[in-house]
């Protein structure tokens, strides 16, 4: 495979607001997902695809993100580049802006949504593009409420996409965009340097012309760009690890369901933890905790006998005992929630001190 | 030779409230009266102030109760505590609190004792009852009436009787029930010194009462409604208010601790001034930590029988029952825990009462929200509680009735959930029948 150099663009974008607070601490790409950064999930499997060459579209710059990309690139032995957009350029643009680094041969090149987790089927993409050998293919993923979304009609035998419609009121597919594509270098010249959508205003033309595909995922899909989100994407997650690697799960007495422990993570007696659980480098559970569908992040505390369910708790933030947290609270980087409070639906901005109760979901500046 | 003798009153002027219905749901299964404050049945705290009255003869209960085990059992236990004679006087209807002793005025007079104190069964005080005495002795007048009154802020004073008192001599010069205006700061405690001579001017409000009835009585009502009304005589309205400015009563300004009893919502607060007070009175009745042992914070009691584990951590503000069962890692803070409650592993009770035989199941959560007086005001009382305002339940502290079984995980937040009933999920905000 490494004959020649195969590139992927990945859209990361802004300054991921809709992941506060967490993304007030740590770049998106680099906020950990079941352990492993978001983007590097991805990048990992395009590795393993073959990639040699990954391009991060950013639209802001980040010291933290370079220095990560520089370690990454070492560890992964592949280059990874940083297109920065000077003003956002919507999901076509940052194409354009990146279009020397993408077009210095004719191998067609991946391009993927930063926020998405799945089995990524970039080996399938690749054959499935080379086969109908037209200018770009998407992978579409099924849904239970079409209507909610833009979903792609096309032809089942070929994949080849007639038409987008957004939002449908009546049904005429339950698939939709999964934000991972294939294309052929000559796409390139469909787009300009300038803000540009490229759902809305390429993607059409190209089904006009009969030059796009669509190519059905397997498995789980989800876009973890929200907590609420994160923490579903988390659970099917999990589930794939169950069946794909077993053995990367903790079980034993105290441990339900799917559970995923860092080996330095520390936990105490008496402890429920499960199902749904992630636990990152040098977390520790005190004893008596009770904690299921949450992530923790590195190196966070939970003191004894506290009740967590649907959290993220983030970076060196400390939980008191008898603590009750629930209902997609989440905890930003070193926030201390003070003994026997109740959160509800909290979002603690980073280093904040919580002495009060939150018995109804709501912002913690 | 000077003798006294005590009368605790139940009889509220309202009829409803004999069944204690605001401090449902726990008065379904126990007499309000009876209510453990403290670990001790409420009436308990007034017994015990009036045995130490020197020369007291006896102490007499006017209640509207059919007299059952749990309160014969009571007064045997008390009488033998106290080694004073403690006897129930059931009322036939509701009479008023001047209604009630006059109606036993033979009863409370039998012993021949100079004075007596009437004192309100759902009043929490320090009981400052020789010093009552003291001051009437020192007023020189032994006919005075003397009631026992506190200070109040503007606002909350108008819940209460109001009284207007002459600095120098402490005589009541105007006295007036739930003014809807202000009148004065320092308000009615409840407890009363009277002399014989009291029940004259009741005496003269029944006659009056009776001869109102002949004046106004028209065609068609049922005498016995008639003669119920001439009986019932409230003390604050009917005697108090023509008292004041006649040199007969006097007021005896207390700053120790005093507060109603109304709402189950104030018993944790009663509770926790009489934890404080028996640091002095009852140092024996307060744990201790002990090496090993369950971790207390504050003024918590335990009942020789719970049965604790040592990692639980109590208070402060804490009463547990007697056959109580707390198990490991288990928090309880500002709250009351009946007998027979369970009280499961790793399960945090804020703020609430747990009634009798009620079980909550692991890391479940059961939290109120106090209604405690504003603790920057030295003279702020604990607010008489609606259970509504605007149409939403005020919150407040949860309160578990009997046999109520909670179960693992779940949170029940201010809520009052009604004896007998097995929940499944977490419920907030609500009353569950």
């Amino acid at each position: 495979m490494c004959d020649h150099i195969m590139k992927a663009l990945i859209l990361v974008g802004g300054y991921g607001t809709r992941l506060r607070p967490l993304t007030l601490s740590v770049p998106k790409p680099l906020v950990e997902f079941c352990n492993k950064p978001i983007l590097l999930h991805q990048v990992e499997a395009l590795v393993k695809a073959g990639v040699n060459h990954v391009i991060l579209a950013v639209s802001y710059m980040s010291d933290l993100l370079e220095r990560e990309m520089r370690a990454q690139e070492h560890r992964l032995g592949i280059k990874i580049s940083l297109s920065h957009e000077k003003e956002p350029l919507g999901t076509a643009g940052p194409l354009a802006l990146a279009r020397e680094l993408l077009t210095d041969n004719t191998d067609p090149f991946f391009v993927l949504n930063s926020d998405v987790i799945c089995d990524f089927p970039f080996e399938d993409m690749l054959k499935f593009h080379k086969h109908h050998g037209k200018e770009g293919t998407i992978v579409v993923t099924k849904v239970e409420e079409p209507s909610k979304y833009g979903v792609v009609v096309y032809e089942a035998e070929s994949g080849c996409i007639h038409r987008f419609v957004e939002k449908p009121q009546v049904f005429v597919s339950n698939k939709i965009n999964a934000g991972m594509y294939i294309f052929s270098p000559s796409m390139l010249d469909r787009i300009q340097l300038r803000p540009t959508s490229i759902e809305k205003e390429i993607f059409p033309n190209m089904a006009q012309e009969g030059h796009l595909y669509a190519m059905e995922l397997q498995g789980f899909w989800m876009d973890i760009g929200q907590p609420k989100d994160f923490l579903t994407g988390m659970c099917m997650y999990l589930q794939s690890v169950r069946q794909h690697s077993p053995e990367k799960l903790r079980t034993g007495p105290g441990f339900l369901g799917n559970v995923l422990v860092d080996p330095t993570a520390q936990i105490g007696e008496n402890c429920t933890i499960g199902p749904n659980v992630t636990l990152g480098a040098g977390v520790v559970l005190e004893d008596g905790v009770r904690i299921k569908r949450c992530t923790v992040l590195k190196g966070a505390r939970v003191r004894s006998h506290s009740w967590l369910e649907s959290c993220i708790v983030g970076w060196s933030s400390s939980v008191g005992q008898w603590v009750r947290m629930e209902n997609v609270t989440v905890l930003g980087e070193d926030v201390i929630v003070h003994d026997e409070l109740y959160l509800n639906g909290a979002n603690v901005l980073p280093h904040k001190s919580i002495t009060d109760s939150v018995p109804e979901p709501r912002i913690i500046m | 030779n000077f003798s006294s003798c005590g009368v605790i009153l139940d009889n509220l002027t309202v009829l409803s409230d004999f069944a204690g219905t605001r401090f449902r749901p726990l008065s379904f299964e126990v007499p309000k009266p009876l209510f453990p404050v403290a670990g001790v049945p409420m009436l308990q705290h007034h017994i015990e102030a009036c045995a130490k009255v020197p020369n007291m003869k006896e102490i007499l209960l006017i209640g509207f109760y059919q007299p059952n085990e749990e309160l014969n059992r009571f007064l045997a236990n008390v009488q033998q505590d106290f080694k004073i004679s403690v006897r129930y006087l059931q009322e036939y209807a509701a009479l008023g609190t001047g209604g009630g002793i006059y109606h036993f005025r033979d009863q409370i007079l039998s012993g021949g004792p100079e004075a007596f104190f009437i004192m309100n069964a759902d009043v929490c005080s320090e009981f400052p009852l020789s010093e009552m005495l003291d001051f009437q002795k020192k007023h020189g007048d032994t006919h005075s009436f003397v009631i026992l009154g506190t200070t109040a802020n503007r606002k909350q004073s108008m819940n209460y009787g109001c009284i207007v008192e002459n600095q120098q001599s402490n005589e009541v010069l105007h006295y007036v029930e739930k003014p809807s205006t202000f009148v004065s700061d320092i308000i009615n405690c409840g407890i009363y010194l009277f002399t014989p001579e009291i029940f004259r001017h009741i005496g003269a409000v029944f006659q009056k009462n009776q001869q109102d009835m002949l004046l106004y009585h028209y065609e068609g009502e049922e005498q016995t409604n008639g003669w119920q009304r001439v009986e019932v005589i409230r003390l604050e309205q009917d005697i108090f208010t023509s008292l004041a400015g006649q040199g007969k009563l006097f007021v005896y300004k207390t700053d120790r601790f005093w507060s109603q009893i109304k709402s189950a919502g104030s018993a944790i607060y009663a509770s926790r001034l009489y934890l404080n007070q028996y640091h002095k009175t009852h140092p024996e009745r307060l744990a201790r930590n002990e090496e090993g042992g369950v971790k207390i914070i504050g003024n918590v009691y335990i009942h020789p029988t719970a049965n604790i584990d040592p990692s639980a951590v109590l208070g402060p503000n804490v009463s547990i029952g007697t056959g109580v069962t707390i198990g490991a890692g288990v928090r309880v803070r500002e709250s009351i825990i009946l007998h027979g409650a369970t009280l499961q592993d790793h399960s945090c009770v804020l703020n609430s009462i747990v009634g009798w035989d009620s079980t909550i199941g692991r890391w479940a959560r059961v939290e109120g929200t106090p209604s405690d007086p504003n603790p920057n005001d030295p003279y702020a009382k604990i607010d008489s509680e609606t259970l509504f305002t605007d149409g939403k339940l005020t919150p407040s502290i949860t309160i578990l009735g009997c046999n109520v079984n909670i179960p693992s995980e779940v949170i029940i937040l201010n809520s009052i959930v009604l004896p007998h009933k097995d929940l499944n999920r977490s419920f907030k905000n609500q009353i569950i029948l």
